[in-house]
């Protein structure tokens, strides 16, 4: 009965997440405890590696941050430019979100929900919601944020879906998850949409939980089928979902609303 | 009042055991035996209940299968009734569980995880968080009746060991 009652109370509210909550400072120790393995085996190679393989590697990183500061020196003025004619618009401009690094310390042992924990909580500012990143685009949200550890929903997750549009020319489209790590799913895409193979897909926020314009998906494959109403299209993240083991969690986006509106 | 005292004698091994058996339920495994992994928490909740009837009980397994639900994050109170209710069961046949051999011992144990795991399996599925078949949620249980035996063998030395009764 207690447990029958709990349960719809969990679902449709959120009176127990205190309750949560205070079983997640149990549960935190634990999480860590069975990471050690891993990052103890992850330290081990880490001590072993050869001065040449070290030394490669400097010079790999190097040139790969070369690279990205010239990038960045463009990027700086485009960014000045698009808030000049942002300005002109009267549209509100964006900010750069802060952002936080955590590494993923567990991932759920149930293989058909696509989950992991994080070693960061609310004590490091982590909240329910939030977007969660790695170097290639976007992973996925936070669903339950406890003390000292997160569970962050995957964006292949089956039970989850978000809005993004196509790079290339704006068209949006809504992308769901399919449970299996590499395969995304474009809902309700009319036949005469302007989607094609290779089409890079980015955060629109319309969703209102996630920053905008993330990378988040590429297009792999459209099928025509005569009889559905709509195209089948497969997208695969751009983010490396099941090799990543370092995130960075976004806040939410702070906007300047309307600044030039009254003038 | 002494008497009392020593009623209460090793309730920490017992947290111990469940702490262990909760580290082992996320310990990373490689995929292929992911499906396959014992229900750690159930077994040891089965070991305590048939050895301290007494003590051990349906509260007990509301509480464990609560901690559960939290440590993987599923909807609350799911972990919380299957093991309340595997709980009750091993309550209600200690006695007789004691006594059996251990080939139908570890048949029992099969049962008793199996039931948990179907209630658990139940109130996904109406929750609406389900894709793998019902069959795949029994290996599981299959896998912790075969592990019984030693899991049986390393509580008892613990029981021993830490003197709790």
């Amino acid at each position: 009965m207690i447990g029958a009652a709990l349960m719809l109370l969990d679902q449709r509210s959120d009176h127990v997440q205190p309750l949560r909550f205070a079983i997640g400072y149990v549960t935190a120790p634990i999480h860590y405890l069975a990471h050690m393995p891993t990052a103890i085996g992850e330290w081990a190679s880490s001590q072993a590696v050869s001065r040449a393989d070290l030394q490669a590697d400097r010079q790999r990183l190097e040139r790969q941050i070369l690279v990205l500061q010239q990038r960045v020196q463009r990027l700086a003025v485009l960014e000045a430019e698009n808030v000049r004619l942002r300005e002109l618009l009267n549209s509100s401009a964006e900010l750069d979100a802060r952002v936080l690094a955590a590494e993923i310390i567990g991932v759920e042992p149930d293989p058909s929900r696509q989950e992991f924990v994080i070693n960061k909580g609310t004590h490091a500012g982590v909240y329910r919601g939030q977007a969660v990143l790695d170097a290639g685009g976007l992973l996925g949200q936070v669903v339950d944020a406890g003390p000292f550890t997160a569970r962050v929903l995957l964006i292949t997750d089956a039970s989850h879906a978000l809005s993004v549009q196509v790079n290339r020319n704006g068209v949006r489209a809504i992308l769901a998850g399919s449970g299996q790590p590499d395969r995304l799913r474009l809902l309700f895409v009319p036949e005469t949409a302007d989607i094609i193979e290779g089409d890079l897909l980015v955060s629109t926020g319309l969703d209102q939980r996630f920053p905008r314009g993330y990378p988040v998906a590429e297009v792999v494959r459209l099928r025509h089928d005569p009889g559905a109403p709509f195209v089948t299209v497969e997208a695969r993240p751009t983010a490396s979902i099941d090799r990543a083991s370092h995130v960075l969690l976004v806040e939410r986006p702070v906007r300047r609303q309307q600044e030039g509106a009254e003038q | 009042m002494r008497m009392r005292e020593r009623d209460q004698q090793g309730t920490a091994a017992i947290v111990g055991t469940f702490l262990v058996a909760a580290w082992l339920t996320v310990l990373p495994l490689p995929e292929t035996v992911e499906f396959g992994r014992p229900l750690w928490l159930a077994l040891a909740l089965i070991y305590w209940v048939i050895a301290l009837p007494h003590r051990i009980g349906v509260l007990w397994g509301f509480a464990v299968g609560l901690f559960q639900d939290v440590l993987t994050g599923v909807v609350l109170g799911q972990h919380a009734v299957a093991l309340a209710v595997v709980a009750y069961v091993s309550l209600a046949a200690h006695k007789r569980i004691r006594v059996f051999p251990p080939l139908q011992q570890s048949v029992v144990v099969f049962m008793l995880t199996g039931t948990g795991a179907l209630i658990a399996y139940t109130v996904q599925s109406a929750v609406g968080r389900v894709l793998v078949p019902p069959v795949w949620v029994l290996l599981p249980a299959l896998v912790s009746a075969l592990i019984w035996r030693p899991t049986f063998g390393v509580l008892r030395w613990v029981r021993r060991r830490f003197m709790v009764r």
